[in-house]
C-alpha cells in the first residue's frame, strides 16, 4: 500500500485533525515506516494461521442485563466546555 | 420503457434489554437529558465496556427465529466515524463476523407466498440524541439513548414494490414481537428501516445503481419514500443522467429525498477489531438453550388457527399479525366452540374502536372473555346482532360484563306473543297508508311496517316472531 500527502490529508479530515505541513510531512514520514514494517510481515506464510481477533485467549466476558443508577448529570457535564439545559453543547452539526 | 423496482432493508431495531449493551445505565424511554447516562456510555477515556450477555442471546433469538446460521466465533468491531452522536469517534459494531447470517423470512403478498432473504443480522449500540438549534448555530446532545444495543438486519435485496416491503416489515415486527426482543415502536425509534432502492429496466439482469434513504419511522413514510425515489430513479435515467450511489434523506413533509452529500467521504470507516471486547463463543449447548426458549412463531401459530380452528387464512393471519391480539383471542376462544364469530368480533367492531380511539392493541379495556360471553348471548338468542353492537361499544367503553349489561338495562330479545301482539296493532293503526301498499302488494311496505315495530320495541323484538305477527295481523 502506498501512503502519500494525498492519505494523510485525507485520515487527517475523517478525523477532524487540522495539521500543519510539517506535521503533515513528519506523519507521511512515521506512516510510510510502519507500512513498509507491515509488508515486511507479509512475507510470512500465514495460510494456515488464524486471524486474530484479540490477542488474549479469553472468549465470553459478560455482565448479567441488570440496570443500576446512572451517573449525576452534573459529574457528566462537569468538563463539558458548554453545556445547556443538561446537554452537552457543540458546534452545530449539518448533514 | 417500463422499469422494476429492486429493493433491499436495513432495519435497526432496539433491544428490550434492562441496562444497555456496555454499561449498567437503564434503556428506559425518556427521561431528563443525560440522566441515563455514565462515563462508560458517554465514551469517557480509560473505561471498560462490558457486554450484556442478554444482548448475544437476544441477537441470537432473533437469528434462530429467521433461519439463519449461528456463528460459533464472532467478534466486535470498531466502526470510525466522526459525529458527536458518538462521543467515542466510533460505533462498536460487527464488521466480517456477525452473529447470524444467511437466513430468510417467508412473506405472503396478494395471496402469494414470497422468500426473502436476511444477509446478516449483527450487534451495535445507539447513538445519542442531537437536539439542533438553529439561532444560536449550536446543537444540544443527550447521550440517554446512546449505548442502547440494537440489533441490525440486513435484507438481500428480494423486494420489488412497496407492499412487498411492508409485508416484510410487518412479518419482521410480528416475529421482534413474538420473541420479545424489542417492543417495535416506530414513533419511539425502537424500530427504523433504511431503504436500499435500484431501478432497472424490465428484463435487465444487473442491478441499477442504489441509493441508500435514511429517516423513515413510519410505515406511510416508507412507502411515499419509496414511490417517490424510484419516481426521482427513473426520471433520472429517462432525462440521461446517472443515479449516484449515495445517502439520501427523506423528507416525508415534503414528500422528496435530498442528498446528503457530507456523509459520503465519511464512508471510509476504517474498521478493526475491538480490542476492549472479547471474541463472542456460541456454542452448540447455549444455542440449543435459546432455541428451546423459542415461543411459537408467527406462521406456524397462523397455520395452527387455520388447520386447529378452522379460520380462513385471512382471519388467521391478521389475528396473527399481533402477538397481544393473538393471545387475547386465544384467551377469548379457551372454552368457547364458536371460533369464527370471536375472531368476527376481534377483526371488526374491536378493531375499529382500537382505532377510533387511537388506542394499541396492548391497552384492549375488558377481558377476554367478555367477548365469548358476548357471542353466547347472541347464539342463545337472548340479544340480537344489533343490540350486541351497543352491547359492545358498551363493554368497550365502561369495561363491564355484558350479561350484566345486558340484565341492567333489559336488552333482552323480547319474544312474548301476547306483548309483541300489542304493539304490532299499535304500529298499524298509526301507520294505516303503508296497511294499505301493502294490500296493494306493496312489499316495500312490509320492511317499513317491520322496521316500526323494532323502533317501537327499541330494537328489542325478536324478528322472527315479529314478521309471523306481523304477516298474521296483515292478512286478518
Ligand atoms: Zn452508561
Amino acid at each position: 500500500m502506498e501512503i502519500t500527502k494525498n492519505t494523510i490529508e485525507h485520515i487527517a479530515n475523517l478525523s477532524r485533525l487540522d495539521l500543519t505541513e510539517e506535521e503533515k510531512s513528519m506523519l507521511l514520514f512515521d506512516m510510510k515506516q510502519i507500512i513498509a514494517y507491515m509488508d515486511k510481515l507479509k512475507e510470512l506464510d500465514t495460510s494456515k494461521v488464524k486471524p486474530t481477533a484479540h490477542v488474549m485467549q479469553i472468549n465470553n466476558v459478560f455482565r448479567e442485563d441488570k440496570s443500576e443508577p446512572s451517573y449525576p448529570k452534573e459529574k457528566l457535564l462537569a468538563n463539558a466546555p458548554l453545556s445547556e439545559g443538561g446537554c452537552f453543547k457543540v458546534p452545530k452539526v449539518v448533514e | 420503457m417500463e422499469y422494476e423496482v429492486v429493493i433491499g432493508l436495513e432495519v435497526h431495531a432496539e433491544l428490550s434489554t434492562k441496562s444497555k449493551i456496555y454499561c449498567s445505565c437503564t434503556t428506559e424511554f425518556g427521561g431528563e437529558p443525560n440522566t441515563h447516562a455514565c462515563p462508560i456510555c458517554i465514551g469517557m477515556p480509560g473505561v471498560l465496556p462490558v457486554l450484556n450477555k442478554k444482548v448475544v442471546e437476544y441477537a441470537v433469538r432473533t437469528g434462530l427465529a429467521t433461519n439463519c446460521h449461528i456463528a460459533q466465533f464472532s467478534k466486535q468491531d470498531r466502526k470510525n466515524y466522526f459525529y458527536p452522536d458518538l462521543p467515542k469517534a466510533f460505533q462498536t459494531s460487527q464488521y466480517d463476523i456477525p452473529i447470524c447470517s444467511s437466513g430468510h423470512i417467508d412473506i405472503e403478498v396478494e395471496g402469494r407466498t414470497k422468500r426473502i432473504g436476511i444477509t446478516r443480522i449483527h450487534i451495535e449500540e445507539d447513538a445519542g440524541k442531537l437536539i439542533h438549534d438553529d439561532q444560536q448555530s449550536a446543537s444540544l446532545i443527550d447521550f440517554n439513548r446512546c449505548g442502547v444495543p440494537l440489533i441490525e438486519i440486513v435484507s438481500e435485496p428480494d423486494m420489488r414494490s412497496a407492499q412487498e416491503v411492508i409485508a416484510y416489515l410487518e412479518s419482521l415486527k410480528a416475529i421482534l414481537e413474538y420473541i420479545d426482543v424489542c417492543n417495535c415502536k416506530m414513533q419511539e425509534g425502537s424500530l427504523r428501516a433504511d431503504v436500499n432502492l435500484s431501478v432497472r429496466p424490465i428484463g435487465q439482469k444487473e442491478f441499477g445503481t442504489r441509493t441508500e434513504m435514511k429517516n423513515l419511522n413510519s410505515f406511510k413514510a416508507i412507502v411515499r419514500a419509496i414511490e417517490g425515489e424510484t419516481k426521482r430513479q427513473i426520471e433520472a435515467i429517462e432525462g440521461g443522467a446517472d443515479v449516484l450511489q449515495e445517502t439520501r434523506r427523506w423528507d416525508d413533509v415534503k414528500g422528496i429525498s435530498y442528498s446528503m452529500r457530507s456523509k459520503e467521504e465519511a464512508h471510509d470507516y476504517r474498521f478493526f477489531p475491538e480490542p476492549d471486547l472479547m471474541p463472542i463463543v456460541i456454542d452448540d449447548k447455549w444455542k440449543q438453550e435459546i432455541e428451546e426458549s423459542l415461543p411459537e412463531l408467527p406462521e406456524v401459530r397462523k397455520k395452527r388457527y387455520i388447520s386447529e380452528f378452522g379460520l380462513p387464512n385471512y382471519d388467521a393471519s391478521i389475528l396473527t399479525g399481533s402477538k397481544v391480539l393473538a393471545d387475547f383471542f386465544e384467551e377469548a376462544v379457551k372454552k368457547f366452540e364458536n371460533k369464527k364469530a370471536v375472531a368476527n368480533w376481534i377483526m371488526g367492531d374491536l378493531l375499529r374502536l382500537l382505532k377510533e380511539k387511537e388506542m394499541e392493541v396492548e391497552k384492549i379495556p375488558f377481558p377476554a372473555e367478555y367477548i365469548s360471553k358476548l357471542v353466547m348471548l347472541i347464539d342463545k338468542g337472548t340479544i340480537s346482532g344489533t343490540i350486541a353492537k351497543k352491547v359492545f361499544e358498551k363493554m368497550f367503553d365502561q369495561n363491564r360484563d355484558p350479561e350484566i349489561i345486558v340484565k341492567e338495562e333489559g336488552l333482552e330479545v323480547l319474544s312474548d306473543e301476547n306483548t309483541l301482539v300489542v304493539v304490532v296493532k299499535k304500529v298499524l293503526q298509526s301507520n294505516s297508508p303503508s296497511v294499505e301498499d301493502y294490500r296493494k302488494g306493496k312489499q316495500r311496505a312490509f320492511g317499513f311496517l317491520v322496521g316500526q315495530v323494532m323502533k317501537e320495541t327499541k330494537g328489542k323484538a325478536n324478528p322472527k316472531i315479529v314478521n309471523r305477527i306481523l304477516k298474521e295481523e296483515l292478512e286478518k
